[in-house]
């Protein structure tokens, strides 16, 4: 699959552009030269196994696996790959860095790193170099990415999650677009629900557009789970508004919402039984490649996130950092894989493979034609930039982690829409459980 | 013989010979294979389960003892409570209805059918099939907006909106019992119609002979020759509806809002999920007094005969 348009080689007048399009013997002769001059010089028989996420679109693996072999072949250094479920990565990087044993490095979700910093390699020189040499990271990647003053892992990429709506309905609902403000989005939710054409959020245990959804709802009115100091005060004025305005948007989404799973969105949406909801790019993709699908692929754009009272983007996308573990025996060889990956000759290619599920850390590759190739990627493109951390004001570590993996938000938001409790016995059970997990 | 005995030079009866050779001891040496695997593969886990109970363990970190810490959040955790109401309910409900219709089916198959072969084959279906298999299946069928169930029901007139099965806190409950015991009704028929098939038909030929009516046929015969395997069937038939863990897992993972957490489910969200290792073992530590408690009742209520000793029926 190439990208290469005539679009594309007339903005590859930038050295980033021209770049994506290395591939076969091209991308392993810029390997070599790439090896030479790197200043990570990888260990003598040195080898590498690496734990990744699997892949959502196959495209991307292919790329990435291509990527890998490049790296082999210029630097003598094999690398292992095995890859299990997102979720699954943090169990198993948790055993290898608590027994010693295990991948080199692995690549899993958000905190990872932060669950045993001092596990992590130092990879500060790594990120410097990337930084300086692709127009810096983004705000949240720094903080992803660093504990204390230094840097334990490579934020590679994030994926995002932005609110999927359908053109036409929304036209006859009297909304060119998702409008930019919470309140003139519970006004867009009634009209499309008036017109029986409705969409809704995840309130199932969905852990990535449930969580996004009321992330962002809690965020987006003041609300949050702890302060700076990683304090609990989920009990305030601000998330009973946070509930209240989620309560209100329920009403007008189409019933069901709360059994759904990550999964149901899509179907539904797919289906032409919703018109809005949130999602990663994938509902788009899967519309493209399916031939019936073709008309809700025309008839459907993405939107970022509409701001609420306080007056910014507070999106929550899942970021994927890349760690390397203080066991390896090879830790040169583990920097000059990370420093590979990230190379715009190997980034590129990789980035454009992904579709629009993944964006970058670094501010440079916001010219990648993938972004402009298809204008109903672009809200993805500025995902990592809007995307606050896990834990919202609080550290990025262990705590926020579990509370999202255990759902306390999203159970708070999804008892008081249902009428299971009422504002405050919805907020106290969260806040129960959030103190437990700071304590 | 003594004299011959005594003319051998004197040799050291060291313990472990006569380990080696007592006849009591060869006993211990023929069990102890079993007795390894039961303890490695049973009373081990077992144990280490308990004892993280007690402890602040996370998910790949050891953790440090604790006391009653995990028990006593738990004691005031609605959540936690809120499981062991589903799972009470989800099991004495599924429990029940599965004796009555796996019984009705087992008579039914002890008939004289056509194809009754193929009939009794076709009733083990259910419990053939993969859990997580037939799991999917329900999840579709119960689906909010692609529900076959809705889908007809709406074609037909009856209904006006898609029924939110798994949305609705009542309707997830009663959709996950209705397919737990879609899937165990199997196991218990089956079971059962092995039972039926060992009464012997003198019985039934005396008693018509004698005028009973089938109702006294079935409460004086079959019933009474059937208790043991009943106890048995239904002893599984609890345990394994108490546990039950992939339905929810998914269908509902749980959902909405926590309304078919089963301990055990809430037990692996904690553990696994969300990395609190000690209090996950808590939960599922709380579930053994529930078991045990099942298999007593089960034990000792259903089953007064000596049939469980070895004896003969009395």
């Amino acid at each position: 699959m190439s990208y290469l348009t005539r679009r594309a080689l007339v903005k590859g007048g930038t050295a980033v552009a021209a770049a994506s399009v290395l591939t076969g013997p091209a991308l392993l002769e810029w390997a070599k030269a790439w090896a030479q001059n790197a200043p990570w010089k990888p260990e003598k028989g040195a080898k590498l196994s690496m734990l990744r996420w699997k892949y959502f679109v196959q495209a991307e693996d292919d790329a990435f696996v291509k990527l890998i072999e490049a790296f082999s072949k210029a630097t003598g250094v094999p690398v292992e790959i095995s890859r299990e479920s997102y979720e699954d990565v943090q169990p198993k990087a948790s055993v290898a860095a608590n027994t010693g044993t295990g991948p080199d490095l692995f690549w899993g979700l958000y905190s990872l790193p932060h669950l045993f910093p001092q596990k992590c390699m130092d990879v500060s020189d790594v990120t410097d170099y990337l930084g300086k040499k692709y127009g810096g990271w983004v705000e949240s990647a720094v903080q992803y990415g660093k504990s204390g003053n230094k840097w334990i892992c490579v934020p590679i990429c994030y994926s995002g999650n932005m609110v999927n709506y359908r053109l036409e309905a929304s036209k006859k609902a009297g909304f060119s677009k998702i409008p930019d403000k919470t309140d003139g989005f519970l006004e867009y939710a009634k009209a499309m629900k008036k017109n029986n054409t409705p969409g809704g959020f995840a309130l199932g245990h969905a852990s990535g557009d449930g969580n996004g959804w009321v992330h962002w709802c809690l965020w987006s009115h003041g609300g949050n789970t702890v302060d700076k100091a990683d304090k609990v005060i989920i009990n305030s004025p601000e998330t009973a508004k946070a509930l209240e305005y989620a309560k209100a948007l329920y009403a007008e989404m189409i019933p069901g919402v709360a059994s759904w799973n990550d999964a149901s969105n899509n179907k539904a949406f797919l289906a032409g039984e919703i018109n809005w909801t949130d999602n990663g790019i994938s509902i788009y993709v899967a519309a493209q490649k399916d031939p019936t699908k073709k008309n809700i692929a025309e008839d459907m754009d993405h939107s970022f996130w509409p701001t609420g009272p306080i007056g910014k983007p507070t999106e929550l996308h899942l970021m994927y950092p890349v760690l390397g573990m203080t066991y390896t025996k090879y830790p040169q060889a583990c920097k000059a894989l990370m420093a590979f990956m990230l190379e715009a000759d190997n980034f590129n290619p990789w980035i454009e493979s992904a579709q629009g599920y993944l964006t970058h850390c670094l501010n440079a590759y916001d010219k990648n034609p993938v972004w402009t190739a298809d204008p109903k990627r672009a809200p993805f493109r500025e995902a990592a930039k809007r995307s606050l951390t896990a834990g919202g004001l609080g550290s990025v570590g262990e705590k926020a982690a579990t509370a999202i993996a255990d759902f306390v938000v999203l159970d708070m938001f999804a008892n008081y829409c249902t009428g299971r409790e009422d504002v405050k016995g919805s907020i106290a059970i969260a806040d129960r459980q959030l103190k437990r997990i700071y304590r | 013989m003594a004299i011959a005995l005594d003319s051998r030079p004197m040799r050291d009866v060291t313990a472990w010979n006569q380990l080696k050779t007592n006849r009591n001891w060869l006993a211990i040496w023929f069990m102890l294979p079993a007795a390894a695997f039961l303890i490695l593969f049973l009373a081990y886990p077992l144990g280490l389960g308990v004892w993280l109970s007690f402890t602040d363990a996370r998910l790949g970190r050891d953790g440090i003892f604790v006391g009653f810490e995990n028990y006593e959040y738990l004691w005031e955790d609605s959540i936690f409570w809120l499981s062991v109401f589903n799972t009470l309910l989800y099991t004495s409900v599924a429990s029940i209805i599965k004796f009555a219709v796996g019984l009705y089916l087992a008579l039914l198959l002890n008939e004289r059918l056509p194809f009754k072969a193929i009939i009794r084959a076709v009733v083990l279906i259910p419990f053939i099939v993969p859990t997580v298999l037939s799991a999917i299946a329900f999840w579709w069928l119960f689906d909010p907006q692609f529900s076959i169930i809705s889908w007809s029901l709406k074609k037909m007139g009856l209904i006006t909106a898609n029924i939110d099965f798994l949305g609705d806190v009542w309707n997830a409950r009663w959709s996950v019992i209705f397919a737990n015991i879609w899937r165990g009704v199997p196991f218990v028929a089956i079971t059962l119609l092995a039972g039926l098939q060992t009464v012997s038909p003198s019985l039934y030929e005396a008693a018509t002979i004698d005028g009973a009516t089938t109702w006294q046929r079935f409460r004086y015969i079959t019933y009474p020759l059937l208790t043991p395997i009943i106890a048995v069937v239904m002893t599984f038939s609890v345990l394994f509806t108490f546990t039950d863990f992939q339905l929810i897992w998914v269908m509902t993972r749980g959902g909405p809002v926590n309304a078919t957490h089963l301990m055990a489910t809430f037990s692996y969200q904690r553990a696994i999920m969300s990395g609190y290792l000690g209090e996950g073992a808590a939960i599922s530590t709380a579930m053994i007094p529930f078991l045990l408690g099942a298999i007593l009742v089960s034990w000792f209520g259903l089953q007064r005969r000596k049939w469980q000793q070895g004896e003969s029926n009395d």
